[in-house]
């Protein structure tokens, strides 16, 4: 095996992890380094350094600590079948990387992932190793991500979240027939058993102990999972039934979906095409609307056709296309329940609405000037002087909506 | 500087520096108690030659001037802002909230939309300070220190210095900036006068390492321009070590994207077979009968993958039986709740403590007894951050009792606990009153006896205490009863 540098390493190990779209280090417990003399902050919203020309933004280094890996999944870059250069770091470049980059305001911390070698302890061993000593010997106070190895060994996971912030195990796809066949050696059963038991621990170490009265440390970001999207022939409404179960089940800050994207020498198994953006972008929306609309999920996508979202408009805009009976909306009296259920109105919005109302009874000129587009709420709300009569139910409103927004679109 | 100008203005006001908020205040105050309007006050930073002092007129003490105490916050936030109008700007919102107390809660008035907009700026700038600022590395050992060149687009030195000392309390570091520089020497912090880029060091080691990362970590299959540029736009550019890849990496991209999906599949990796070989070996073909487990160990294991009907879809696990094989009783329940799902053991959440206790009560030792459940997965719909408990169907039950069938077959108990309707069904075979048969012991075609009862969720669900305790107290006798039909 060819002999590498610090940096030919970081070249294959960084192109190796990019596929994972989880970058957050945000919703984690408050520290700074003034109380541990070392370096690094955590302060609840996350900052991105820098964004690539993907769009993406670049918060921590994501890196692997090997691409060797005895996993063949086809969809992954880094399977054994695959013809990629591989490398391995040792614990102490991690770290040196890390610290190198983190006190030149580079990064918010790290996020450390691993193609299995040998064994899932051994390889999940390391990654902890790479954890403690930042945290320990180098009192870093910054976010730390571990990807965790499902098959790793209970002591280890404790371990882990010890010293990380968040940890992750990823679903990789929406069903278990997919995992089956794209990634005959992962075991979806045993994915759900870890995940089930780190929302345990995460719970159990919430509480006080009896002893110290304290919490101890445990993850404090929780866990997040990531989903291939268009890899395999599940429908959106299949990707967000699976989303609303690991949120309900195993309390996930975060499901990641990441569009299934073309590899440098790629599996014959896999359909070759450029990712799906727009689709990962709405299943993002989707997943929005049930996170902090009150949205259910069977109700997204409840009489489309074909249970895919609509690619040329958000799907709350689709949902109240479909739903017209339920509007318009009355902006000086509706519940924020109700608000959050017009197009065009997100979170923000609808509480700066139910604020200034208390105090000024709503023209439409007023909602145009707290939200983004009016042309898209002007049909689903009543406001005083302004009633949508019968635009509500015109049978081109789809087309009247969607032409002004386009200029808006985020691609 | 920019300057206001004077002509008109009846009142000057000379405030220290750009965000000398004292001085506003001290000088608001004043100018408004003696009502004096917006229009006739001037407003600047510094002294000019002549050096002519403020001439305002004291406060009165006779006119009380109360403002919200978040307006003093969302002001001293504006007043970092670069606009030279942004003194009279907020000088004019005091003068509205006098007879306006509610204006700041009115967001779409014009004056308060123009407050927002310039605290989002200033907010901004602020988060995009703590995102680009670079440090570059000088000197080595007790000499090393981190200095930094960065642009702000308003006065945000002073409050962003904390967060850096926050963050980067354990090193030396200062960043300069064109108006102003803050510097900390590992205890103290200085802001001191403005600098130029010349005075920051112009380059580092370590930026050779941060572009190869900046260059790997881009997907060419994803381009997505104008996305890096709203959250990073080009003004930032030229004080970033890895902005200068970035012509070349979006110019590339289409080659490289279409050169991934363009190559053609190649063959396996050499070490590939040796690996396949090592930890995946091929299983040794199955037997064509499966053996049919002759205990209980060996049943979970085969209930473990059971897919007899859809819900292993959605829950964890299977969540079997659990207990002697030689029990003399088994209590059977619905099915696994979201705390069973989750451990892979029955009556382990808030209504298995509820049975716990009660059985305590009643002298039943658990270990001693087999506890299951109807129906093996957890069935529910996902809520937001809970799984609401949903009723299995008739056929979901049908299903599951192959597996109930057989634990009762094994154990051969001398009688079966039904706790609720989906038990008591499953049991029997048929849907039957809880409220009518409750206390009933019913003798099945094979002999097994069944005792019929509740569930101990349904005590948890009762609100009122006084009735929660009554139902309570008939599941004890209940337990009593059954502690004496054990012993039959």
């Amino acid at each position: 095996m060819a002999v590498f540098s610090v940096r030919e390493k970081l070249a294959i190990l960084s192109d190796a992890a990019k596929y994972d779209a989880s970058c957050a280090s945000s919703g984690s417990a408050k520290r700074d380094s003034l109380k541990s003399g070392g370096i690094g902050s955590t302060e609840g919203s996350g900052i991105c350094h820098s964004y690539a020309p993907d769009g993406r933004c670049i918060s921590l280094l994501k890196i692997l600590l090997t691409n060797f890996c005895i996993y063949d999944c086809s969809y992954c870059i880094n399977r054994s079948s695959s013809n990629v250069p591989r490398a391995r770091f040792s614990v102490e470049e991690v770290v040196r990387l890390t610290m190198d980059f983190y006190r030149r305001n580079y990064i918010e911390g790290l996020f450390l992932s691993s193609g299995v070698i040998r064994s899932p302890d051994e390889t999940m061993g390391e990654m902890v190793e790479v954890a403690r000593r930042l945290r320990i010997e180098e009192k870093f106070g910054g976010y730390i991500h571990l990807k965790t190895i499902p098959e790793a060994s209970a002591e280890l996971i404790e371990k882990a979240g010890r010293y990380a912030d968040r940890l992750s195990i990823n679903v990789e796809l929406p069903t278990d027939e997919g995992v089956k066949k794209l990634a005959p050696e992962k075991k979806p059963e045993t994915i759900r058993l870890s995940m089930a038991e780190l929302r345990r621990k995460i719970e159990e170490k919430a509480e006080p102990t009896l002893q110290s009265r304290k919490r101890e440390r445990f993850a404090p970001g929780g866990q997040s999972t990531q989903m291939i999207v268009g890899a395999d022939k599940t429908s959106d409404d299949g990707i967000l039934r699976a989303s609303a179960r690991l949120y309900g089940s195993y309390h996930l800050r975060r499901v990641y979906y990441s569009a299934f994207s073309p590899i440098p020498d790629s599996s014959a198994a896999l359909p070759l095409h450029n990712p799906p953006l727009m689709r990962e972008h709405r299943l993002y929306q989707a997943d929005w609307l049930m996170r902090f609309y009150g949205f259910s999920q069977p109700e997204i996508l409840a009489g489309s056709n074909d249970g895919m979202l609509d690619l040329a408009i958000d799907p709350k805009l689709a949902w109240a296309l479909r739903n017209r009976g339920r509007f318009p909306v009355d902006v000086n009296r509706a519940d924020r329940e109700a608000l959050l259920r017009v197009p065009g109105l997100g979170t923000k919005v609808v509480d700066r609405i139910l604020e200034t109302r208390r105090h000024r009874r709503l023209r439409l000129e007023d909602v145009g000037r707290l939200c983004h587009s009016v042309a898209k709420v002007r049909p689903f709300i009543t406001a005083e002087g302004w009633s949508p009569g019968a635009l509500t139910d015109k049978l081109g409103l789809r087309q009247t909506i969607t032409r002004p927004c386009e200029q808006l679109s985020l691609f | 500087m920019p300057r206001t100008q004077l002509s008109l203005a009846s009142h000057l006001v000379r405030l220290e520096n750009e965000i000398d908020f004292a001085g506003w205040r001290d000088a608001a105050r004043r100018l408004a108690t003696n009502d004096i309007p917006p229009e006739d006050v001037a407003w600047q930073v510094g002294h000019d030659d002549d050096n002519r002092a403020n001439d305002l007129p004291a406060s009165r003490q006779d006119t009380r001037l109360v403002v919200p105490r978040d307006f003093i916050e969302r002001a001293e936030t504006v007043i970092c802002h670069s606009d030279p109008e942004r003194f009279n700007f907020l000088y004019r919102l005091l003068w509205r909230l006098r007879v306006e107390p509610k204006l700041l809660s009115i967001a779409s008035d014009p004056h308060i939309r123009r407050l927002e907009s310039m605290e989002k700026a200033v907010r901004r700038d602020t988060h995009k300070m703590r995102a680009f600022v670079r440090f570059r590395k000088i000197g080595d050992g007790a000499e090393e220190r981190y200095v930094a060149w960065f642009e702000p687009d308003h006065f945000i030195v002073e409050r962003n210095a904390d967060f850096f000392v926050r963050r980067f309390a354990g090193m030396r570091w200062t960043i300069l900036t064109p108006y102003a520089s803050a510097d900390w020497d590992g205890e103290r912090l200085a802001i001191g006068p403005g600098a130029g880029k010349r005075d920051a060091p112009a380059e580092d080691d370590a930026e050779a390492l941060w572009r190869t990362y900046f260059e790997n970590i881009f997907n060419p299959a994803r381009l997505k321009v104008k996305a890096m540029q709203k959250e990073m736009p080009k003004k930032y550019w030229r004080n970033l070590p890895e902005a200068s890849l970035i012509p070349d990496l979006i110019a590339g991209a289409d080659r490289a994207a279409t050169a991934m999906i363009a190559r053609m599949p190649t063959s396996p990796a050499p070490h590939h077979a040796k690996v396949k070989a090592k930890h995946w070996p091929t299983p040794e073909p199955a037997d064509v009968v499966e053996p049919e487990s002759t205990d209980i160990p060996g049943l979970r294991e085969e209930a473990s993958g059971c897919r007899r009907c859809p819900l292993w879809r959605d829950a964890t696990q299977t969540v079997f039986g659990e207990g002697p094989e030689t029990a003399d009783v088994v209590f059977v329940g619905e099915q696994p709740g979201d705390q069973e799902d989750l451990a892979g053991k029955p009556f382990v959440g808030p209504a298995g403590k509820v049975f716990d206790s009660i059985l305590d009560q009643a002298e039943i030792d658990r270990r001693k007894v087999y506890v299951t459940n109807a129906v093996k997965h957890f069935k529910f719909e996902p809520r937001g951050k809970r799984r609401i408990h949903s009723k299995p169907n008739a056929g979901e039950i049908r299903a599951c009792r192959w597996w109930l069938d057989k634990e009762l077959d094994l154990i051969k108990p001398n009688l079966a606990v039904a706790l609720g309707a989906t038990a008591a069904q499953s049991l029997l075979g048929k849907a039957v009153p809880i409220t009518r048969m409750r206390g009933d012991v019913i003798q099945r075609e094979d002999g097994l006896r069944v005792f019929v009862t509740i569930h101990p969720s349904f005590i948890l669900r009762i609100r009122e205490h006084e009735d929660k305790e009554a139902e309570r107290e008939r599941f004890l006798t209940d337990m009593r009863k059954v502690k004496q039909l054990m012993a039959a």
